[in-house]
C-alpha cells in the first residue's frame, strides 16, 4: 500500500502543472479592449543591430518602429509603395536643376509637444552626415553639396589609414529660409532626389535629441503617427498612436506591442493559436511544400520584394574578366527550377537587376542571358576558353540560403562541367567584412533591399563606379555616364527611361549575374481585419486594422 | 569548517581573473570585424566602423583592453550591447526568469525523479521498474528541442491548452511545461541514480541492523537508505542545477523564454564580446558557488565527510 501512494503525488504535480498552464490560454477573441494598452495588438519582432535612432539604424527591426514614428518630407504609401509627400507642403526644383526649395507644412508637433520647423531637418541631417559623429546612415546625404567637406572619403576604406579631418561642421548646401521653409543644393542634378528622401534617415530631429542623446535613444521622441510608449530591452516594445498627428498615414490601432522572438517557429506557432497577431516571416518548416499557405489560408500576406538576389562576381580576380564566362555562368543556371522546386513558387526568376515590382520599372534588360540555355552556355565557355581549376561558390551560412545555392552549384557543374566547391561563411559578419575587402574566393550571393521606390537604387550604389555597395569593383564609363545623363534629365519619367537604358549596358558586361526576388511573406491573426507587409519586409504598423468585435 | 569556506572564497578570484581574461580574449579574437554586419547589404561607412571600434576600445591592444574592461566592471559597469543597452538591465531582466526556470525544472527532475527512483528500488524487478526504465530511457534519448516542440504543438496549438509561448514576466504556471521539459532529460538520471544507489544500499550490513533491531521499515526506508543513497544524486543535483542557472538555450528559445541562456546565445552570435564576457563571468560565479554548496552539503549528509 505505502508503494502506491507514491504514484498519487506524481500524477497529481502534473495535472496541476497542466492546469495551471492552461490559464494564460490567448482567448483570440476581439472585445471592447482589443487594441488598446489593455490589450494591445502584438506584432513579431526582433531586436533592433543599433539604437533606435533614424540616424543609425538600418535594420528592418528598428525601420519597423522607426517608420511609425518618424515621420519625413516624403513618405511611401504602404500599400503602393508610390511616394507622395508628407511633412513636405512643397518641394520645388530650381531651374538648374540642383536646388530644391522645401516648404514643410505648419503645426505639426512631436510627440512631447516641440513644434516641428525647418531647423529640425537640416540640424538633424547635418548631425548625420558629420564623419566624427560615426553615423550609419550618413552616405544617404552624400549627394548634398559640402558633404565632401564634412565627411571626407577614407583613401582606403576600412583600411589602416585615416581619413582626413572634416573641414566643415555643417554641409553647404542646406540653408534654413525661415521657420517651414529651406533649400537644399545638391552636388550634381538628381532628378528623382524628392522620391529618395522617404527613407527614414531623412527624418527631423527634435530638439532633445541634441541635448541628451542617450536619453533619447531610451525613449525616442518622433513626429509619426505613433510614440514610444515603454520597452524591456529583449523582450518587447510597445507603442501608442500619436492623437495630434496630422498626415495622412495615421494608424488606425491604439496600442501595439513588439513582441521580441527567437525563433520565428514559435512565433508561427503562436500565430497559429491566437497568442500573437502578426508575423513578418514564416518559418522554413511551414514553407516546405507551401504548407504555411494551407494553414493559414486567409491570414497570409504575401507580395513581392522591392529586392533582389544575385551571384555576384570578383572582377577583381583575373579568373573572372572574360565577360563570356559570366554570361555562361549565368545561362547555366535554371531560375524558373529553383523557383519552383526550392522556394515553392514564393519568388520569380529575375529577368533584369532590379526587381520587377519597382514602380516605373520595365524587366528585361537582362534578355536572353537570364534564360537556362546549356547549349549556349557551354559554348560561350569554350569562347571565353574555358575555366582553370575549381569555383568556390560563398554563402552566409547564418541565412536560408544553403539550399539554393547548392542548386546553383549543381548547374554549374552539371552544365558547364566546372568542379565547384562551397564555402559556407558562419556569419553575416565575416561575409560582409569579405566582400568590403574583396577578398571573395569565387562567386558569392548577394541580397539587396531598395531604399526608395525607383529603379536607380538597384543600379548606382551597386554598380557605379566606387559606390557605396559596389563590392565587385565593377566600373564601366558608359554604365557611368548614362546614369549620370539620367541624374541631369529634366523629368523623372525621363529619368527613369535613362536609368533603364544604362541597365541594358549591364547585360553586355555581366558584372554580377540576377537570379529572383523573394515573395514577402507574413500572416495576421483572425484579431485583425488588415495587416499590410511594406515591399521592405516590415510590417507596415500604421496599416494594421482591428477586425469588428465578435461577441 | 569556516576556514575551509574561507578557502574556497579566495580560490574564486583567481578563477575570476583567469576565466574573464580567457573568455574576453576569445569572444574579441573571432575573425572578421564585429561592426561589419551591422549595416545589411550597404555595408557600413568606415566613420560608423571607426566609432565603434574606438567605442569598445577594440583599437588598442588586448592586455590595455583588459585591464580597462575590467576597471568598469568593478565599478558595476558591465559596458553597453551594440545597440546602446546596459548590459546589466539585460541581465537583471533576463536572470529572475532563468532562475524560475531552473528551479522549476529542479523541483520536477528531483520529486519526480526521486519518487520514480525509490519506487521502483523498493518494488523490485516488476512492471513499474520495466515502465521506469523504458521512460527514462525514451527521456534520455529524445534531445530536448523534440520533446520541446512536441509538447509545444500538441498542448499549444493543437489541443490549446497552454500558450505556445511564454509572455515577457512568466508567471510559475506559464513556465511549469518548459521547466518540465528542460528537466526531463535530468529527471530521468536521477530516477536511474537513485534506483540504483537505492538497491546497493539495500542489502547493506546497517540496514539488516537497523531492520534486525526492530525500527519501522518506513523509518528503515527514510532514514537509513534514503540519506545514504541521496549522496550521488544530491552531487548530480548540485551540478544540475549550476548548469540550470547558466540557461538553457535550447528550451528558451522554442518556448521563447527571455532567459540568459538565449541572451549569451544571441551576443554570442552577433560577436557582442561585452555582453558574452559579462554573463559568462557571473555564470562562471554561480557555477562555483554552487560546488561550493554542493560540498558542504556532503558534510552535512554523511557525517564521514570532514572538512579542516
Amino acid at each position: 500500500m505505502r508503494k502506491r501512494r507514491m504514484v498519487a503525488p506524481v500524477a497529481a504535480s502534473l495535472s496541476a502543472a497542466l492546469l495551471a498552464a492552461g490559464c494564460g490560454g490567448g482567448g483570440g477573441g476581439v472585445t471592447e479592449a482589443t487594441g488598446t494598452l489593455e490589450d494591445p495588438i502584438t506584432v513579431k519582432w526582433g531586436e533592433p543591430q543599433t539604437e533606435l535612432v533614424p540616424t543609425n539604424s538600418n535594420d528592418t527591426n528598428g525601420g519597423t518602429v522607426l517608420n511609425a514614428m518618424f515621420t519625413g518630407l516624403v513618405e511611401y504609401d504602404p500599400e503602393t509603395y508610390e511616394p507622395r509627400n508628407a511633412m513636405a507642403k512643397s518641394i520645388e526644383r530650381s531651374d538648374d536643376k540642383k536646388t530644391y526649395t522645401v516648404k514643410l507644412k505648419e503645426g505639426w508637433k512631436f510627440h512631447n509637444g516641440e513644434e516641428v520647423t525647418a531647423d529640425n531637418f537640416v540640424r538633424a541631417w547635418n548631425y548625420t552626415a558629420y564623419a566624427p559623429n560615426g553615423q550609419q546612415q550618413a552616405s544617404f546625404f552624400d549627394r548634398i553639396e559640402g558633404y565632401d567637406e564634412v565627411h571626407p572619403a577614407d583613401p582606403d576604406g576600412d583600411g589602416p589609414q585615416k581619413p582626413p579631418e572634416p573641414t566643415a561642421e555643417k554641409m553647404s548646401g542646406l540653408e534654413v529660409v525661415d521657420d517651414h521653409t529651406f533649400t537644399i543644393t545638391l552636388k550634381e542634378p538628381f532628378a528623382i532626389f524628392p522620391e529618395t528622401i522617404g527613407y527614414e534617415a531623412f527624418s527631423p530631429l527634435p530638439e532633445t535629441f541634441f541635448e541628451d542623446k542617450e536619453g533619447f535613444a531610451e525613449h525616442p521622441i518622433g513626429n509619426g503617427p505613433y510614440e514610444f510608449e515603454s520597452r524591456t530591452p529583449n523582450e518587447s516594445l510597445t507603442l501608442t498612436r500619436y492623437e495630434d498627428y496630422q498626415g495622412a498615414d495615421a494608424g488606425n490601432v491604439d496600442a501595439i506591442k513588439l513582441v521580441v522572438y527567437e525563433k520565428s517557429q514559435t512565433a508561427y506557432q503562436d500565430l497559429q493559436s491566437g497568442n500573437l497577431d502578426m508575423i513578418d516571416e514564416i518559418p522554413t518548416s511551414a514553407l516546405a511544400g507551401g504548407r504555411w499557405k494551407e494553414e493559414l489560408g486567409d491570414q497570409a500576406i504575401s507580395r513581392e520584394r522591392l529586392g533582389i538576389t544575385t551571384l555576384a562576381l570578383p572582377l577583381y580576380d583575373e579568373k573572372f574578366q572574360d565577360p563570356k564566362l559570366r554570361k555562361a555562368l549565368s545561362m547555366a543556371i535554371d531560375r524558373e527550377s529553383i523557383v519552383k522546386e526550392i522556394f515553392n513558387g514564393a519568388a520569380t526568376a529575375a529577368e533584369g537587376w532590379a526587381a520587377s515590382s519597382t514602380p516605373g520599372y520595365e524587366p528585361g534588360a537582362c534578355g536572353e542571358w537570364c534564360t537556362h540555355d546549356p547549349a549556349r552556355a557551354k559554348e560561350l565557355l569554350e569562347e571565353a576558353g574555358g575555366f582553370d581549376g575549381t569555383m568556390t561558390l560563398s554563402y552566409n551560412a547564418d541565412g536560408a540560403h544553403k539550399q539554393w545555392m547548392e542548386a546553383v552549384a549543381g548547374n554549374i557543374r552539371n552544365v558547364l562541367d566546372i568542379e565547384v566547391d562551397m564555402n559556407p561563411v558562419p556569419t553575416f559578419g565575416t561575409y560582409q567584412d569579405k566582400m568590403d575587402n574583396q577578398e571573395m574566393p569565387g562567386p558569392y550571393r548577394y541580397g539587396w533591399v531598395a531604399d526608395y521606390p525607383n529603379v536607380e537604387t538597384f543600379l548606382k550604389p551597386l554598380y557605379g563606379t566606387d559606390a557605396s555597395a559596389n563590392y565587385t569593383g565593377y566600373s564601366s564609363e558608359k554604365f557611368d555616364s548614362k546614369l549620370a545623363e539620367a541624374d541631369q534629365a529634366a523629368t523623372e519619367d525621363k529619368a527613369n527611361e535613362l536609368y533603364l537604358q544604362a541597365e541594358k549596358q549591364l547585360g553586355q558586361d555581366m558584372p554580377v549575374i540576377p537570379l529572383f526576388t523573394n515573395m514577402v511573406k507574413g500572416g495576421k491573426s483572425e484579431r485583425l481585419s488588415e495587416a499590410v507587409m511594406t515591399p521592405r519586409n516590415t510590417p507596415a504598423l500604421t496599416a494594421l486594422k482591428v477586425a469588428e468585435q465578435t461577441q | 569548517m569556516g576556514r575551509y569556506i574561507l578557502r574556497r572564497l579566495l580560490q574564486l578570484i583567481p578563477v575570476f581573473i583567469g576565466t574573464t581574461f580567457i573568455i574576453y580574449s576569445l569572444v574579441w579574437a573571432i575573425p572578421g570585424n564585429p561592426f561589419a554586419g551591422l549595416c545589411g547589404p550597404r555595408g557600413c561607412p568606415p566613420s560608423f566602423v571607426e566609432q565603434m571600434t574606438e567605442q569598445y576600445n577594440l583599437d588598442k591592444p588586448l592586455p590595455v583592453q583588459y585591464v580597462l574592461y575590467l576597471g568598469q566592471l568593478f565599478q558595476g559597469n558591465f559596458g553597453e550591447t551594440f545597440n546602446g543597452i546596459e548590459v546589466s538591465t539585460l541581465i537583471q531582466n533576463a536572470y529572475p526568469v532563468t532562475i524560475k526556470l531552473a528551479t522549476i525544472a529542479l523541483v520536477f527532475e528531483a520529486v519526480i525523479g526521486i519518487a520514480a527512483g525509490i519506487l521502483t528500488a523498493l518494488r523490485g524487478k516488476g512492471f513499474v521498474d520495466n515502465l521506469v526504465l523504458a521512460a527514462t530511457l525514451f527521456l534520455i534519448a529524445v534531445p530536448v528541442f523534440v520533446s520541446g516542440f512536441v509538447i509545444q504543438v500538441v498542448l499549444g496549438v493543437q489541443l490549446d491548452w497552454i500558450n505556445p509561448s511564454v509572455g515577457s514576466d512568466p508567471t510559475i504556471g506559464e513556465l511549469l511545461i518548459p521547466g518540465f521539459v528542460l528537466g526531463s532529460l535530468s529527471m530521468a538520471y536521477i530516477a536511474r541514480l537513485t534506483r540504483t544507489a537505492m538497491f546497493e544500499n539495500k542489502r547493506a550490513d546497517y540496514i539488516r541492523t537497523a531492520t534486525a533491531k526492530g525500527l519501522t521499515p518506513r523509518r528503515v526506508v527514510s532514514v537509513h537508505m534514503l540519506r545514504n543513497s541521496l549522496i550521488p544524486v544530491i552531487t548530480f543535483i548540485g551540478t544540475d542545477f549550476g548548469a540550470l542557472m547558466g540557461g538553457a538555450i535550447v528550451t528558451e528559445g522554442v518556448f521563447n523564454i527571455h532567459g540568459i541562456g538565449g541572451l549569451v546565445y544571441q551576443a554570442i552570435n552577433k560577436q557582442e564580446g561585452v555582453t558574452v564576457t559579462g554573463v559568462v563571468t557571473l555564470l562562471v560565479l554561480v557555477y562555483l558557488l554552487m560546488n561550493l554548496l554542493v560540498d558542504i552539503l556532503y558534510a552535512a549528509l554523511d557525517p564521514r565527510i570532514r572538512y579542516d
